[in-house]
């Protein structure tokens, strides 16, 4: 039965994936973006990770996608001419070989084995009980309380240098 | 095709979802486009991190995809500003014909 949730999200992800890179107006690509933002979000959904899902959806469909539509229309960059025609051609081709080959090796050295490691004390039943988003609270609140508050520092660095950067 | 989905499946969606993104840096030219490339490769990690999360039992995969998005936010944002501010000094967001710091 998952594979009947699995099989087209994936399908969907690959899909608006690669129409990003292949379209040539980029108000397209943003929206194909949405789209896989969309499809994992549902994987996200199927692995139980809800609090993660919803955040997908705010975060990167909502407010980085927001932000790109608005950079791309003020900025009117328009259509390219087509895409691979204009790249030094031989290290374009030896590049695609090279990435194509280690995606085979990843799919291969993926597909044979059963990957193990340290199991947490987190089953899902556990989880079910307490509550995905709740669990996750109380652990960046414990847990992960520095990197929680670096991340605001971040945060903030970020919004000061965007204004100067963009302010002239 | 019945049952559950293994972990191997999502990896395998996660490493094509990289390639992707990697090709997409090496074949566009529009530094927005490099950029949205960017934001695939690490959505396919984020992948990873859950997928692993659930299928050993432990939090902090998405404790860790947490921390990834708000660093992926303040990236965009940054890198944003900076197309922007090349946009205005050179009229274009090409990433061949910014280069500024060649000698």
């Amino acid at each position: 039965m998952e594979w009947l949730v699995f099989a087209p999200l994936a399908a969907v992800a690959l899909a608006t994936a690669v129409l990003v890179i292949v379209l040539r107006n980029p108000i397209y690509c943003a929206l194909s973006l949405v789209g896989t933002f969309f499809a994992l979000s549902g994987l996200y959904l199927l692995l139980q990770a809800q609090f993660i899902a919803v955040v997908q959806v705010i975060i990167y469909a909502g407010a980085i996608m927001v932000l790109f539509l608005f950079v791309i229309m003020l900025l009117d960059v328009g259509h390219e001419p087509p895409a691979w025609l204009q790249r030094d051609r031989p290290k374009l081709v030896l590049g695609i070989v090279l990435i194509s080959l280690l995606l085979l090796e990843l799919v291969v050295a993926i597909g044979s084995r059963v990957s193990q490691g340290i199991r947490g004390p987190y089953t899902s039943e556990l989880v079910n009980a307490i509550g995905n988003t709740q669990l996750v609270g109380r652990l960046l609140f414990t847990d992960f309380l520095i990197p929680f508050e670096i991340t605001s520092i971040i945060l903030l660095i970020a919004i000061v240098g965007a204004m100067v950067l963009a302010k002239r | 095709m019945t049952g559950t989905v293994p972990l191997n499946a999502y990896l395998i969606v996660s490493a094509a979802l990289f390639a992707i993104g990697v090709i997409g840096v090496l074949i566009r030219r529009n530094a927005l486009i490099i950029f949205m490339a960017i934001e695939l490769m690490l959505n396919a990690v984020n992948l990873t991190f859950v997928a692993f999360s659930r299928f050993l039992d432990s939090m902090d995969g998405q404790i860790i995809v947490f921390f990834v998005m708000a660093v992926a936010a303040a990236e965009v944002v940054l890198g944003l500003a900076i197309i922007i501010a090349l946009y205005r000094n050179k009229e274009s967001v090409n990433v061949d014909e910014l280069n500024l710091l060649r000698g």
